[in-house]
């Protein structure tokens, strides 16, 4: 371990933090998935690093399920997808950007608050980066919310279990592999069972705008 | 250890062949077949355990004690009395154009993978094992809720995927705080996130870390639970998937959710030393018990009405264990098994009403008794049931929680008696007109199966009589453990 470690930790930790902000922000769909696979390679880059740095070989494994996963095999599905539905080159009007981006830097705040004083009894060489893994949980949470169309919902989503890893790592030296393996399964059964559902839902409403899902109330 | 991997392989195995074997004549006899291996197996394994004591298996990764052996056979037996009720009702299902066989195909597999799932999460001994349970268990739903494929069906099973899939992050979230916390202590192993262990290092685990542990948990299985106001996925994943999934659903996930909450509650406590977790859920409780209970009233379609009624019973049972203590656990478990084996009863005459009557629309149903009597009485005394009076089970676990409430915690008692009279005019004003009256209604193309529905009640009244000294001294020892 040197003086760089840490540094190219928190290198990756504000590449992470600010790929969920430029995924708040943007339209296009089809970037949208790309921003997902960078967003899974900084995560990749951060598990190396802490790996390398401190010889914890499952680590290792852990990042190249993510490679796999979350860099190559999620975002080929998303694009096939996008691509047999025929939604490819889809924009979405969001209105107020401006203002989604000052309450994503509330809820940044808000998670540096409130995971500082539990990092500090970590013991992992990444442990300031609990607060930004915190962080890009609440503002793909937040991208879930703003969003009218099922697919960038999804890639919200997906984005969420990405922080989430991101904490594992952060936090501790990644769960235990049994574990990090059921996740990762869950994942992938859950992708194919949207797919499947999304087109479900093309077929009922001819669109896959959310709008359409919003018709079961109490009276 | 071998009938442990009996439980978890039959179902398992079930799933893969039905969906292989692919939709035929018999294929939901063959479900009921699995289903009743596997409670064959659930019976074994609580025979097993009543008699040895607590057993572990497969490197401490199970782990089965009288708080979930209980739940176990509780699930395996509705599992198999659902199955029985599925059979006539997935048949006139399918006369009327709504299943078809690709469709029956992945309702059969996917319920055995569902069963599966849960009895994961019920005897797993890892925490981290019980979360990719509970999210696989939705996965195995989601298709299950969205299988007529109408708008209000995927609209239905859209919000209940996105929305308990949001859930369960936060509870992954906790879930990773809690591995933190134990690392700590128990050092970064595979052990670091077995119960038994963090149990017995729970007062040692850094309290700051589990506090915050405990609420992200608290709030992504609370969802599960359906508590107010994480509930929205529930009334409609209820009403749009089809009845023998509203009963498994009601009867049993939830369940198996407050029992994660449980788990979790009591490692908490254990490290905080303080009621916080308990002060939480019945927070949480309450406010799911007053809110469903008004909820109750305002609500046109009977699947829903009778959603909000488990709502309200899910909140009533984690006041119950917020409360903590002997008697209010005791309580609460009695209620789960009540409440799951009296409400399952209901969604079975619920589900066979609706078909009679076309329509879920509690004002288009009219005149059960005369057409049906046996599906009219079914409802009529299940919902009496579960309206709580006695000589029903449900009538025994409320009264231990209210007079609990009553000496613990007086300010919520008024609560607790307004949302129960609450409930109870709404429910029974709705249920009444439709069991009595006249109708034009005809028969059902095939023979209802209510022997499910009777043995059901039967145990709930039993369970409000007479609590068999072996049943009462296994919930004693579950309330025990759970403090």
């Amino acid at each position: 371990m040197n003086a760089l470690t840490p540094q190219l930790v928190n290198l990756f930790a504000s590449a992470l933090l600010l790929i969920a902000f430029a995924m708040l922000a943007q339209r296009r769909i089809v970037t949208l998935i790309n921003l997902f696979a960078a967003q899974g390679l900084a995560l990749v880059g951060s598990t190396v690093t802490v790996a390398l740095a401190t010889g914890q070989t499952h680590l290792l494994y852990s990042a190249g399920i993510t490679f796999a996963l979350k860099v190559l095999l999620l975002p080929y599905i998303l694009h096939r997808l996008i691509r047999r539905l025929n939604v490819k080159w889809d924009i979405e009007t969001l209105i107020n950007i401006p203002t989604m981006m000052l309450v994503g830097i509330v809820l940044v705040v808000f998670a540096f608050n409130l995971a500082l004083p539990i990092s500090e009894f970590s013991r992992s060489i990444a442990r300031g980066t609990l607060g930004i893994a915190l962080a890009c949980v609440l503002l793909s949470f937040l991208m879930m919310i703003t969003r009218s169309k099922a697919v960038p919902q999804v890639i919200g989503f997906l984005s969420m279990e990405n922080g989430l890893f991101f904490a594992a790592t952060s936090a501790t030296y990644g769960m235990p592999m049994v574990v990090e393996l059921g996740i990762a399964l869950d994942v992938l059964v859950g992708m194919v069972i949207l797919g499947v559902f999304l087109f479900q839902i093309r077929e009922q409403f001819d669109s896959l705008d959310i709008h359409h899902l919003e018709k079961l109330k109490d009276e | 250890m071998e009938i442990l991997a009996l439980l978890l392989a039959i179902p398992l195995a079930a799933g893969l062949f039905l969906w292989l074997w692919g939709e035929r004549e018999g294929a939901p006899e063959v479900n009921s077949a699995f289903s009743f291996a596997t409670f064959a197996a659930a019976a074994w394994l609580t025979a097993t355990v009543v008699s040895g004591g607590p057993i572990m298996g497969f490197d401490e990764q199970f782990f089965v004690d009288p708080l979930n052996v209980f739940l176990v056979a509780l699930t395996a037996f509705v599992g198999f009395t659902t199955s029985l009720f599925s059979r006539p009702y997935m048949r006139i299902e399918r006369e009327k154009g709504r299943m078809t066989p690709a469709r029956l195909r992945l309702y059969h597999s996917m319920y055995q993978i569902f069963m599966f799932t849960m009895l994961l999460a019920l005897t797993t001994n890892n925490m981290g094992i019980l979360w990719v349970a509970m999210e696989a268990a939705t996965l195995a739903t989601v298709l299950l809720v969205s299988v007529y494929r109408t708008a209000a069906a995927l609209e239905a099973a859209w919000k209940y995927f996105i929305l308990c899939g949001v859930g369960i992050a936060q509870a992954l979230f906790g879930t990773i705080l809690l591995y933190f916390a134990a690392e700590r202590v128990l050092g970064a192993e595979g052990s670091a996130l077995l119960w038994t262990h963090l149990n017995l290092v729970k007062g040692q685990l850094e309290p700051a870390i589990l506090s915050l542990a405990f609420v992200f948990l608290m709030v992504g299985y609370g969802t599960k639970v359906g508590l107010v106001p994480l509930h929205n996925w529930l009334p409609d994943a209820h009403a749009e998937g089809p009845t023998p999934i509203s009963a498994v659903l009601s009867g049993l996930l939830l369940n198996v959710a407050l029992y994660s909450v449980i788990r979790c509650k009591v490692l908490a406590d254990g490290a905080l030393g303080s009621h916080f977790a308990g002060n939480i859920m019945m927070g949480f409780g309450l406010l799911s018990v007053v809110v469903a209970a008004f909820f109750l009233s305002r609500q046109r379609d009977i699947k829903r009405m009778f959603a909000y009624s488990s709502v309200e019973h899910m909140g009533l049972m984690t006041f119950a264990f917020g409360m903590g203590g002997p008697i209010a656990n005791f309580a609460g478990l009695l209620h789960m098994t009540v409440h799951s084996l009296v409400k399952s009863a209901i969604f079975f005459a619920v589900g066979h009403a609706a078909q009679k009557a076309g329509t879920q629309v509690m004002d288009d149903i009219r005149g059960l008794l005369k057409v049906s009597p046996t599906i009219g009485w079914g409802l009529m005394i299940g919902t009496l049931a579960i309206l709580g009076m006695p000589p029903f089970g449900v009538f025994a676990s409320e009264f231990l929680i209210l007079t609990t409430a009553m000496r613990e915690h007086t300010w919520a008692t008024p609560f607790l008696l307004l949302a129960l009279g609450v409930a109870f005019a709404s429910v029974f004003s709705r249920v009444q007109p439709m069991v009595f009256g006249e109708t034009p209604l005809s028969a059902l193309t095939h023979q209802p199966a209510l022997t499910p529905v009777f043995v059901h009640l039967g145990l709930g009244l039993m369970l409000g009589l007479y609590i068999p000294p072996y049943l009462a001294g296994w919930y004693k020892q579950a309330a025990r453990l759970l403090g």
